[in-house]
Order: structure tokens, then C-alpha cells, then sequence
């Protein structure tokens, strides 16, 4: 608690800046280069901050990133050189898109997971309702009676077979 | 099969449930990243002096050697837990032995003169990052920090934050006895 | 003295729940009307305890009194009044405070408005209703009491974080609450409705105003979250797919879902157990938001102070009540389930549509938020997911969502002709085609898939709007004629189409103020000229000037266009002495076309200071209001719904008891 503490107490004294996100002096001249810039830093997270990239953080360690950025770019780098000479800093915590490596197929692939079963379960609704399989509910004996027990009134439940 | 699709959603909720429950390790500090500098080699930086502090800037080549484990430790004169954590480290160089080298970030020099005169002195070496370059090859979130880095240039312990209160600085020195005991044998 | 009658207010409102967890549902296990009946009476007690501590709690915060830690840790005595009243529930305990009140207030509300509602339903019904509020009154009591005292008292207060010190946050914390607390009805409705063994038009009928009440505050508490971030934040962004603004908007999107689901119960008598599981999970994914956002589980910009022991005891509270609730719906749901015939194009199917792909999207929007966790319990390395992944994965489930919404409200019951239907839509299809190639005519250059959204969107808008004047037969007959029979047609169905229409709308505001925002950052000293889409915008300078609680440099620009003075602008770059924290003040002009938003900031390049500039930051975000007018639109469309007659009087009378229950409504 108290090292959680004082690591907030530091992370508010990273470089005293007040300034909002990207400052006149970082902008490159590029226009171009400049859209790449901005292009990289929204990729990539304020290592300090909670859920934000570092194009629009205020904290000294994102103006930092945000300046080196653009000295790789003037340099020539590709934007995947960038993020990547970031990931071999901060790891791929720096990476608000994650990455596509076996740590993470599951998250890439959940949403098609997701909408494979939703298809599945519309199907089966579909062809429920097409074809007429409409029951009466099968309860087993057993069921039946832990139904009576929790209702515990004869009145809400009836043979219905 | 259709009890099981009815029962997945509180299977579905008991998984999740599972890993709040983990989540909620009070050990577990949400706001921490693990350094991914930890066993790989230091960042091959050379750093320049911090002028009139009588003492040299490094490189990567000062940190490999025989003379035992380096603390590297980023400071700078504006950060407020850094004075606190300077009385700790000079205790460290003076009692155990400890060599201690600094990495000014984002300081002048003129500035940090004046801290190093007022607080005492305890780095073997300090090497200016005026511009906060070197600071993110060694993966900073916030001053200060400070590494252990063996005798074969490995980085073997990194600490976020002041190095204050039992808990840190009792594993700050078992992490630094440990890397003591492997450079010897 | 005061606070104490708060805290013993609360425990006796505690002390009610625990009678009407209880006696109502056995009453109506053993057909003792008197038991039932109870429900009434200690519904409203607690109604009236929780108001007392409400009241003495907001009292503290007004006449700041310091002998009360919360007062202590969130207020100040030179704060706004305004503040000090929305101090109150500006910490974790005082919005704690803010739920539990807005939860009895919702039981209270089935206790007077319910007496169309079945006895047995309804005694069932309050008492699960019950059963949450004895755990989050028992949670307060013992975790989060906001009647500490603290002694000695200190002589001022720490004052509440400035960034929450605005209209627009001091009313949207409430809405979010009267949002997702909301949905604990439906919840209880649900979990009855398996006590019962029985779900009927009757049941769908009498859930749906609660669901739409809930969500159109759900709704507005969003859309106002997000508008107090665009303004006050100071970049002009408005959604960031932060875990605290995912955990509203899931439950956003279920409840969106059990809407839709519930109209198919009711008329239709089919997806029962399907409607059931969607009001277990709404309610149970505002509690998952509860607990994300107060135990400190995920890192968020938004979240209260962390206490793992909290963490824990709502992590009971989400166990029983959800793993509960879950079991039931295991055990009980299978013998629900049988209803009306319908073909693959119908409305039912379009229905079904819509549920399965807002089922998918919340899935999504689940797994996101929480995958660091899980990569973290596994693997103890740390990952981000952030917004490059949600746009990415959230995005083109939406489009064909909006794209089949057009459909939707023309396909009939049972069986539909899709063929006619986009027969009849073939104009609505070139008007949007030919608006679109406008707009890119006139846009010169951005994404295709702004483009494309924008296309569906008008194309959702236009065959909305269409569907409406077809049904009151609009150029066919006399406008007198129409007239009349928009009069008589229901009035959910004209909240339908205001709030599809307003969903399309707030879709072009999403695109527009993304994909053609302008930004420009400069140092600015007086007299510097700054050119923004066809603005001129002359800095003239700063003054400064003195807050209640603040201090500010008050920035003037004067903002021309073609020559021609248009307005003037005054960001400000306030500071607070006693928090010690500096917020931005933007100054918007804003209009249907869009937004020229300023703001300011002392220049952080130490070079620029000296010479005395500022950082201006100028956007201007196309059609951004849209956002908000369709939100508005959203939340009317909503309200205009809940007036309808048929759901405040005309609930159809239940089917005699003695039909058996889980047999089919046919």
C-alpha cells in the first residue's frame, strides 16, 4: 500500500510539464511525416498514464516518446520500426493494439468466435421456428419435484405432460 | 447438450468470477509493468560527465567488468522522491560498498551541481541525458528508478520509484546480495 | 448529530430489506396475501430511510461540515454551492449512497405503480429486489460508511478533484446510477419470472417500461459523460475506450438488446428464456461496472480509491447475485422456452438479428476490457487493449447492424417479403448512394470506411424516416389525413422512429468529428493568426482573473471568417490552490456544420515561455453535434416510448393461474 502510494506520488512528479498533448515545438515540418507521427503515437500507450496513448498525454514521459517518434521518422524509420524499437523498451505493454502472437488469438479471434456462435444460436432459433418442435417442457420426475419444493405451492405447477 | 447451453452463462460468469478473485491479490499491483530489460544485457549507451561534478559519465563498457554488481540509479534535481531516496543510496555506498552510478534525466547541469553540493555526492559516475534519450533505452516510466545490472553487463533488478521503506529496501539488497553471490562463483 | 441520524437511518433501512427479502417471497410461496402485502410498506420505508441519510449526508456537504472524513476528503468550504451538493456523491461511499437510494427508489416505484403486476410477481418480484439492496446497504455499512467522523476535525476540506467540479459531471453520475441501477428491476422481474416458472406477454409487457426507463437514462448519463469529456478534457475527444466508460456502455448495449427482445416476448410470446437471460445479464454487467470501477481491478483514469476489501466483498455480492441468478436461469430456463412460429425473413428474425450482434458487440467489448487480466493470471505479463483494437473489432460489427435496422421496422410478423421490401427502398438506396458521393465530392479525401458509414448511416436515416411516412400514408392521402393518423398511431411507434432516426444522426456525428477533424497547434503570442477551416482566429491575449475556489488566465480570441467577425472566444487555464490541480476550459462555437474548439496551456518549451507565448490548440470537429442531438434523440425516441398508453395502463390481464406453468402461450 505504501509503495503503491509513493508510486503515485512519483509518477505526478514525472517533468513538471502543464502542457496538453503534442506542443507547436514537437510538429515536424512534414506535413506528411508529421500524420505518420501522429498516425505512430496513437498506437502507442503513456507507460505512466492509465489508458492513454501518448498523443494525447500530458505527461514528460510521453512528450519524450512523442519527440522521439519523430526523430526516428525524420531518420527514415517505418512506422512498424518504431513500434517496434518501442516493444523492445517497455515491452508490449507500450502496444494499444496488441500484437497478433499466440499470447494473443484469443482476443483477436473472439469477436469471430463470438459472432460464429451467435450464428450458431440464430440457426438453431431459425429452424426451431420453422419447423414446428414446439413442446410442452419435458421435466424428468426428479426435476419436477425439486420444482414443487421450491415453489412450494401446487397451485403454479400442473402435470403437464 | 441443450442444459449445457443453458448453463454456460454462469460457467461463462464462474471463469470470470475466478480471475477477479485473482485479480484482487492485494499483492498484485495493477499499475506495475514488468521491465523487460530484466536479463537481457544494459542498454549500449554512453552517457557524457555532468560538468563539475569531478566525477566521469559512462558507457555500456564501464558497467561490464570484475568490479562487482552496479546500481544504476535515474535521478534528476527536480524530482521530489529523489531527495528522499538519496539518503538511502548514500548509506548504501558507504556501508555496504555499494557502486553507484547515476543517470541525470533531464536536469542542467548547473542544477544538479547544486543538489549534488547540498545532498553529498555518492556516484561513482554520473552520465548527463539532457534530453531524456538514454532514460528510455532503459525503459523509464518515472524518476527515479533504479537498476541492478550484474558484472557481465546483464540487467538483473529494476525498481520503480524511491527506494524507501522496509519492504523496498529489504528487496533492493537481497536482490543486490544475489547478484553479488553470481558474479563470485 | 446529523450524521449519526444518517447512519442510523441507514441501518434501519438495512433492517427493512431484510424483512422484505424475505417475507414478501414466502408469502407468495405460501399464498399468504398479508406477507405479500408487506412488500408495500417496508419498499416505501426504505425509501424514505435511505432519503433521510441522503439528505443528512448532503447536509454535511452544504454547510461543510468538517467533523465528517467524506466532507473532509471531497469538499471545501469555498467550493460552489452547486459543487458541495455534487460533492455528495463525488466519492466512492456518497455515490454508494446515490445507488442504494436510487435502487429503493426503483422497488418503491414497482410497489405503486406495479398494481397492474400480479400479486405473486410482484411480492417475488420485491423481494429479490430486496435481497440486492441488503447487500449493498450491508456493504456500505460495513466498508464505505460516508458518516465517519474524524477527530479533531481540520479546519478546511481537501476539496473535490477540480476536474469534477462541472454542471455537466455533477449530473451525470446520477443518470449513469438511475441507468444502471434501473435494471436491477428487470433483474428481479427476471430472476421472479424463474422463482415462478412462468414468463408471459403479460411479464414482457410490465418489464418494459422499467427497461426503458433505465435505459434512457443510461443513455443520457453516457452521451453526457462523453460530452463532458469533449469539452472539458481540452482535445476534443469524446470516447476512449477506457475500461470505466466500457463498463457503461455494456450495459448499454444489452439493454439495447433486451428492448428489442422484450417487444418479441410480448407480441409474440417467443424468445422467453432468451429475454430472461438478456435482464440477468444488463443488470449483472452494471454490477460488473460497480465493481470494476471500486475495487481497482483494472487501471482506469476514472476509477475511485482502490481498497482491495471492498474489491472482495463486491466480488461476493456480483457471486451471489449473479452466479445465483445464473443457476436459476441453468435450471429453470429450459422449461421456458417454446413460442411462435416465424420464417427466416420476418421481423422476429430481423429481431433476432439485432440481438445476436449487440449479444456479439458486448461480448467483444467483454473480452477486451478484460483480457489484460486474464493474459496477466497466466502468463504474469502485461498487456494493453485500447482503442486501435475496439475500433477495429466493434466497428464493422456495427455497420451491419445499421445496415439491417433500415430493414427492420418493414419486415411484418411471422413472415415478411424482403423483396417488396427493398422494392420500396429502392429510392431510399440511390439518395443515399448519390448524398454519399456528395459528401466525398465536397470532402475531397478520407477513409473509405468513413465513407461508408456515412452511407449507411443516411441510408438508415432515410429508410426510417420513410418507413414513418409510410405508415401515416404521407403524399398518398390529405396532409390533414396524415395528420390524423399520426395522432393515432401508437405513440412507441414514434418514439421508434425518433430514435433510430436519432442513432443514424449520431452515427454521422461520430464519423464527421473523426475522420474530418482539423487540428491546429501553435505557440501564440498576441496578435499571432492562426488559419482553422476557413476561420481566422487572432489571439489578442491573456488576463487574469479570480474563481470562487480558483484562480485563471483567461485567454481572448477573436475568430473571423472571410473578413467577417464571428466571434470571440475565452479559454481558460484555471488552477486550483487547495487540490493543487490545473484544468482547461475550452471555448467552443458551435453550430450544425460543426465546432471551432480552443483551448490553452502554458507553453511547455521553456524558450517560448520566457518570450511570454501560449499554447493554443484549435480544432474544428465537423458535425460533432450530431452526436449529442442524436443522443437526445435516443433518450426522447425512449421517453416517448415509456408514454405510450398501452404500457402505463394496458397491461393485458394475466392468464388464470391455473394454466400450467412452462406451457406455450398459444
Amino acid at each position: 500500500m505504501i509503495a503503491r502510494l509513493l508510486l503515485i506520488i512519483t509518477l505526478t512528479l514525472v517533468p513538471v510539464t502543464t502542457a496538453l498533448a503534442v506542443e507547436p515545438d514537437e510538429i515536424l515540418s512534414d506535413p506528411v511525416l508529421e500524420e505518420r507521427a501522429r498516425e505512430v503515437s496513437r498506437e502507442l500507450r503513456c507507460v505512466v498514464c492509465q489508458n492513454q496513448d501518448i498523443d494525447s498525454s500530458n505527461a514528460g514521459i510521453a512528450r519524450e516518446m512523442r519527440i522521439l517518434v519523430r526523430e526516428r521518422l525524420m531518420a527514415g524509420d517505418t512506422n512498424a520500426d518504431i513500434l517496434e524499437f518501442m516493444v523492445a523498451r517497455y515491452g508490449n505493454y507500450v502496444l494499444l493494439r496488441p500484437p497478433f502472437n499466440a499470447q494473443t488469438y484469443a482476443l483477436w479471434f473472439a469477436p469471430l468466435v463470438l459472432a460464429l456462435f451467435a450464428g450458431g444460436i440464430g440457426y438453431t432459433v431459425m429452424r426451431q421456428a420453422r419447423h414446428k418442435t414446439i413442446r410442452p417442457a419435458d421435466l424428468t420426475t426428479d426435476e419436477e419435484a425439486a420444482l414443487q419444493a421450491v415453489l412450494e405451492t401446487s397451485s403454479d405447477i400442473e402435470k403437464n405432460k | 447438450m441443450k442444459r449445457m447451453l443453458y448453463a454456460s452463462p454462469v460457467l461463462i460468469a464462474m471463469i470470470f468470477g475466478g480471475f477477479f478473485l485473482w485479480g484482487l491479490n492485494p499483492e498484485r499491483d495493477p499499475n506495475a509493468i514488468p521491465s523487460v530489460l530484466i536479463s537481457s544485457p544494459a542498454p549500449e549507451v554512453t552517457l557524457p560527465e555532468v560538468a563539475g561534478t569531478g566525477v566521469p559519465g559512462f558507457s555500456h563498457a564501464d558497467l561490464v567488468g570484475d568490479g562487482g554488481p552496479v546500481v544504476v540509479n535515474i535521478f534528476a534535481s527536480w524530482c521530489v522522491p529523489c531527495r528522499a531516496e538519496h539518503a538511502v543510496l548514500t548509506r548504501m555506498v558507504n556501508q555496504d560498498g555499494v557502486r553507484l552510478f547515476g543517470i541525470n534525466y533531464q536536469d542542467q547541469p548547473e542544477d544538479a551541481l547544486r543538489w549534488l553540493n547540498e545532498l553529498g555526492n555518492p556516484y561513482e559516475r554520473i552520465g548527463s541525458d539532457l534530453n531524456g534519450r538514454a532514460a528510455i533505452d532503459w525503459g523509464l516510466t518515472g524518476v527515479p528508478e533504479t537498476f541492478i545490472v550484474g558484472a557481465d553487463g546483464t540487467v538483473l533488478y529494476k525498481h520503480v520509484g524511491p527506494i524507501l521503506g522496509n519492504d523496498a529496501i529489504s528487496a533492493f539488497t537481497t536482490a543486490l546480495e544475489q547478484a553479488r553471490q553470481e558474479g563470485s562463483s | 448529530m446529523i450524521p449519526e441520524i444518517g447512519q442510523f437511518a441507514l441501518t434501519l433501512a438495512l433492517g427493512f430489506a431484510l424483512v422484505q427479502s424475505i417475507l414478501p417471497i414466502l408469502g407468495s410461496a405460501r399464498g399468504n396475501s398479508l406477507w405479500m402485502r408487506s412488500a408495500y410498506a417496508t419498499s416505501l420505508a426504505q425509501v424514505v430511510f435511505t432519503m433521510i441519510a441522503f439528505a443528512a449526508l448532503m447536509r454535511s456537504f452544504v454547510v461543510s461540515d468538517f467533523t465528517v472524513l467524506n466532507v473532509v476528503e471531497n469538499s471545501h468550504s469555498l467550493k460552489p454551492l452547486l459543487f458541495k451538493i455534487a460533492g455528495t456523491w463525488g466519492s466512492h461511499e456518497g455515490s454508494l449512497l446515490l445507488w442504494v437510494l436510487i435502487l429503493t427508489v426503483f422497488g418503491a416505484g414497482v410497489s405503486v405503480f406495479g398494481t397492474n403486476i400480479s400479486a405473486g410477481l410482484r411480492a417475488r418480484t420485491l423481494s429479490v429486489q430486496a435481497w440486492i439492496s441488503v447487500g449493498f446497504f450491508s456493504f456500505m455499512l460495513f466498508t464505505s460508511n460516508p458518516f465517519e467522523r474524524v477527530f479533531p476535525p481540520p479546519t478546511d476540506g481537501q476539496d473535490l478533484n477540480p476536474l469534477l467540479q462541472d454542471v455537466g459531471l455533477a449530473i451525470h453520475p446520477p443518470l449513469l446510477y438511475i441507468g444502471y441501477v434501473g435494471f436491477s428491476i428487470v433483474f428481479s422481474f427476471a430472476v421472479a419470472a424463474l422463482i415462478e416458472g412462468r414468463v408471459d406477454a403479460a411479464w414482457a409487457r410490465w418489464v418494459r417500461p422499467w427497461t426503458l426507463a433505465a435505459w434512457m437514462s443510461l443513455t443520457a448519463g453516457i452521451a453526457l459523460g462523453s460530452w463532458w469529456a469533449y469539452y472539458e478534457l481540452g482535445w476534443g475527444g469524446w470516447w476512449f475506450w477506457d475500461p470505466v466508460e466500457n463498463v457503461s456502455f455494456m450495459p448499454w448495449l444489452l439493454g439495447t438488446a433486451l428492448l428489442h427482445s422484450a417487444i418479441v416476448t410480448e407480441k409474440r410470446g417467443a424468445f422467453k428464456s432468451w429475454t430472461i437471460l438478456l435482464a440477468i445479464l444488463t443488470f449483472s454487467l452494471s454490477l460488473l461496472g460497480t465493481f470494476i470501477v471500486r475495487s481497482g481491478l483494472l487501471t482506469s483514469v476514472h476509477a475511485f480509491a482502490v481498497d482491495p476489501e471492498r474489491g472482495v466483498y463486491i466480488l461476493w455480492l456480483l457471486g451471489i447475485s449473479i452466479g445465483g441468478s445464473l443457476t436459476l436461469y441453468a435450471w429453470r430456463a429450459p422449461a421456458l422456452d417454446a413460442g411462435g412460429l416465424f420464417r427466416p425473413v420476418s421481423r422476429e428474425a430481423g429481431l433476432l438479428l439485432n440481438n445476436l450482434l449487440l449479444a456479439t458487440a458486448t461480448g467483444t467489448v467483454l473480452f477486451g476490457t478484460l483480457y489484460p487480466l486474464f493474459v496477466e493470471a497466466i502468463s504474469g505479463e502485461r498487456l494493453s487493449v485500447g482503442p486501435p483494437f475496439f475500433n477495429a473489432a466493434f466497428i464493422p460489427m456495427m455497420l451491419p447492424l445499421v445496415f439491417a435496422m433500415a430493414l427492420g421496422p418493414f419486415l411484418s410478423w411471422k413472415r415478411a417479403d424482403l423483396a417488396g421490401v427493398l422494392q420500396r427502398l429502392k429510392f431510399v438506396a440511390i439518395l443515399s448512394g448519390l448524398a454519399t458521393l456528395t459528401i466525398w465530392y465536397l470532402t475531397e479525401g478520407g477513409p473509405a470506411l468513413a465513407y461508408l458509414s456515412i452511407a449507411i448511416a443516411i441510408w438508415m436515416l432515410l429508410a426510417t424516416l420513410q418507413e414513418w411516412a409510410g405508415r401515416i400514408r404521407l403524399g398518398d392521402v390529405t396532409f390533414r389525413e396524415s395528420f390524423r393518423r399520426a395522432r393515432n398511431l401508437p405513440r412507441a411507434s414514434h418514439g421508434m422512429t425518433l430514435a433510430h432516426a436519432g442513432l443514424a444522426i449520431a452515427i454521422l456525428g461520430f464519423v464527421g468529428s473523426s475522420a474530418w477533424k482539423s487540428e491546429q497547434i501553435v505557440f501564440v503570442t498576441p496578435g499571432t493568426e492562426v488559419a482553422i477551416a476557413g476561420f481566422d482566429v487572432r489571439f489578442e491575449g491573456v488576463e487574469r482573473v479570480v474563481g470562487p475556489n480558483y484562480v485563471a488566465n483567461r485567454g481572448t480570441l477573436t475568430v473571423e471568417l472571410d473578413g467577417e467577425y464571428v466571434t470571440t472566444l475565452n479559454p481558460e487555464r484555471r488552477s486550483y490552490p487547495v487540490s493543487q490541480y490545473s484544468t482547461t476550459e475550452s471555448a467552443i462555437r458551435s453550430n450544425m456544420a460543426g465546432d471551432l474548439y480552443a483551448s490553452l496551456a502554458e507553453a511547455a518549451n521553456a524558450q517560448a515561455e520566457a518570450r511570454g507565448a501560449w499554447t493554443l490548440r484549435i480544432l474544428y470537429e465537423p458535425l460533432v453535434n450530431f452526436i449529442w442531438i442524436g443522443s437526445a434523440m435516443l433518450v426522447l425516441g425512449g421517453g416517448l416510448s415509456l408514454s405510450d398508453r398501452r404500457l402505463r395502463v394496458g397491461a393485458p390481464k394475466r392468464a388464470s393461474r391455473s394454466i400450467p406453468a412452462a406451457t406455450p402461450a398459444e
